[in-house]
């Protein structure tokens, strides 16, 4: 494993280094200023009963969807393109050190990016009149983008081993992303479920309901089944990705 | 083959095969390489010769047969494999936002080099390849034969004993080509290295074995002069000559009834100053490819009797000495499975 601190090195310092990375953060703290903006809107307009991070973090999957494709649709499948995974794979390293770097940076850049967000929250501390912020929700919802967007993120290096092709990446951590979060929240809520047959699945599907997950970490319910969901999930799609890379150095 | 003073061969294959869903690419090859030599990969695109190198690296898994590096098996310790192999593949990707110092200082700490020898390493390998004016450029940025440059450098950077280039003079002007001839007969002796090519008379001039891979099957092996006996197991002259081709060709059988004239050759020549002479004097002269299968250098008794024979007006001669090319052309185009003892030459 000596060889994995020098590959994530190497890819942040590279995710540093580009400019390209400034500017999506730009645009990322743009879209979701925009609707931290709105939420203080509705909040100025007439009191609500949850607290503004509760309100704020509702909207987390937006990000998901848009952020995670796009920071690990190019970890593989660039690297394949432009045939560079041939010689980084030629070097002593395992797949497993290059999957699981990979892995790192993104998650990196993920949490960095979410973390100033927390800038938002900063700021309404400050000026508003209130001073008081409940930090129970903020940190329970920080706690769930954590946890949560190392599936996520895993999802998105698992979509880019299995492509050559960066935009396929992108649209297949989508539709992953999409099926796990939505997709499933759409199956608990469909008649068929209440079938007797359909008993053991429901509470599968019950189970894994990202929104509930949210639900909880804001009230500041830290359950540790949850935990294990996500990080059971991120070992699963790590495993899934490194088969992946080797499956598709066998078809040459 | 020195393999009497060397325990273990550098690199070897055995009966080794590469099927991409039932087509084989590598079909039952089986070579080895002695340490210290410097081996020519030759064959036409789709041969085979990349797929090979991969396998060597321990890159691609092979469908059948053996491959060890140095003694050990690629199969089954390909990490190990890794550590004692420098590899160049085909097209030299690199990524395009690095500068060339950073570039190998990460590809030294991958193959494991301690960061205290990683710096002068360094030094030592920009000035080896001439890249020290370009070491803070960004590698999208440089030139072509300064990628490759690059590339060679990363090869070598941890003095690996076995060094695997694939196509490493690809669309190099011949400045650099030099260049690059000159450092990989460097490295003879003190690393094995495998180098594909296209450019004949490259591998001609640096390699000491060339093997000769066609539709997966490796047709030839050896040094490229008992390669030129093998296949083209005759001497050509070249005479340029005016007068009546029947004649001439009496006047060869003459001196040894083998030599045939090659039909297709004996074409005028471009007289350039033909405009300044008079009429008898336009495109008078053609040459003529004889061969013969006679060994001995006829130069000396074709041009005494050539010269004495008034029939004939003698202009040139020239033994010539049938280049790589000729062999691998011969090479590639007869099939594995017919046995034929000599062929007519190509051109």
């Amino acid at each position: 494993m000596r060889h994995f601190f020098t590959i994530l090195n190497h890819e942040i310092r590279m995710l540093l280094v580009n400019p390209s990375t400034y500017i999506a953060a730009v645009l990322f703290l743009a879209v979701m200023g925009f609707f931290f903006t709105g939420m203080l809107e509705s909040y100025s307009g007439a009191g609500q009963e949850e607290s503004p991070a509760t309100f704020f973090f509702r909207y987390f999957f937006i990000p998901v969807f848009f952020m995670v494709p796009l920071l690990t649709m190019k970890c593989f499948a660039e690297e394949r393109r432009l045939g560079t995974l041939e010689t980084l794979l030629t070097t002593p390293v395992t797949t497993t050190e290059v999957v699981l770097g990979k892995f790192g940076s993104a998650y990196f850049l993920y949490l960095l990016l979410w973390a100033s967000t927390g800038g938002f929250f900063y700021v309404l501390y400050r000026f508003a009149g209130d001073r008081f912020l409940d930090p129970g929700p903020l940190i329970g919802g920080y706690l769930f983008i954590a946890v949560s967007g190392l599936l996520f993120v895993a999802l998105g290096v698992f979509a880019s081993s299995l492509s050559r092709n960066v935009t396929v990446a992108g649209i297949m951590s989508f539709t992953l992303l999409f099926a796990l979060i939505v997709g499933l929240n759409f199956i608990e809520t469909m008649t068929v479920m209440d079938l007797d047959l359909m008993r053991p699945l429901k509470s599968v599907v019950g189970y894994a309901q990202v929104f509930d997950h949210l639900d909880d970490f804001s009230r500041g319910v830290v359950d540790a089944r949850q935990c294990l969901f996500y990080v059971s999930g991120t070992v699963l799609a790590l495993i899934f990705s490194i088969l992946g890379v080797e499956a598709k150095l066998l078809q040459g | 083959m020195s393999d009497v003073t060397v325990p273990v061969a550098a690199i070897e294959v055995s009966h080794l095969v590469k099927a991409y869903s039932g087509v084989p690419a590598v079909n039952d090859i089986s070579f080895s390489v002695a340490r210290g030599e410097i081996i020519g990969f030759l064959g036409p695109n789709g041969a085979g010769k990349s797929t090979t190198m991969r396998i060597l690296t321990g890159y691609l898994p092979a469908t059948r047969g053996s491959v060890r590096v140095l003694g050990i098996p690629v199969a089954t310790r390909s990490e190990e494999v890794k550590k004692v192999i420098g590899y160049m593949p085909e097209n030299n990707p690199l990524p395009e936002d690095m500068r060339v110092s950073e570039y190998l200082y990460y590809r030294g700490r991958l193959k494991e080099i301690p960061r205290s020898k990683l710096g002068p390493r360094l030094d030592e390998v920009l000035e080896l390849c001439d890249l020290t004016r370009v070491r803070h450029r960004i590698l999208g940025q440089l030139s072509k034969g300064n990628r490759q440059r690059v590339g060679i450098a990363e090869a070598v950077l941890a003095e690996p004993p076995v060094i695997i280039m694939d196509e490493p003079t690809i669309g190099l002007d011949p400045h650099q080509i030099l260049i690059v001839r000159d450092l990989i007969a460097s490295l003879r002796g003190r690393m094995t290295v495998i180098i594909s090519s296209h450019i004949l008379p490259e591998i001609e001039m640096t390699c000491d074995r060339v093997l000769i891979i066609n539709r997966g099957r490796l047709v030839a092996q050896g040094t490229p002069a008992a390669l030129r006996r093998e296949f083209l197991g005759h001497t050509r002259y070249r005479i340029d000559f005016a007068g009546d081709l029947a004649v001439l060709s009496a006047a060869l059988r003459e001196i040894d009834p083998s030599f045939q004239i090659d039909p297709g050759v004996a074409e005028s020549i471009e007289k350039p100053f033909a405009a300044n002479d008079g009429p008898t004097a336009t495109s008078e002269f053609r040459h003529a490819i004889a061969t013969t299968e006679n060994d001995e250098d006829l130069g000396e008794t074709l041009l005494k009797k050539l010269v004495n024979d008034n029939r004939l007006r003698i202009r040139s001669l020239v033994h010539a000495h049938p280049s790589l090319e000729d062999v691998f052309l011969a090479a590639t185009k007869r099939s594995w499975e017919i046995v034929d003892a000599r062929r007519e030459p190509t051109k």
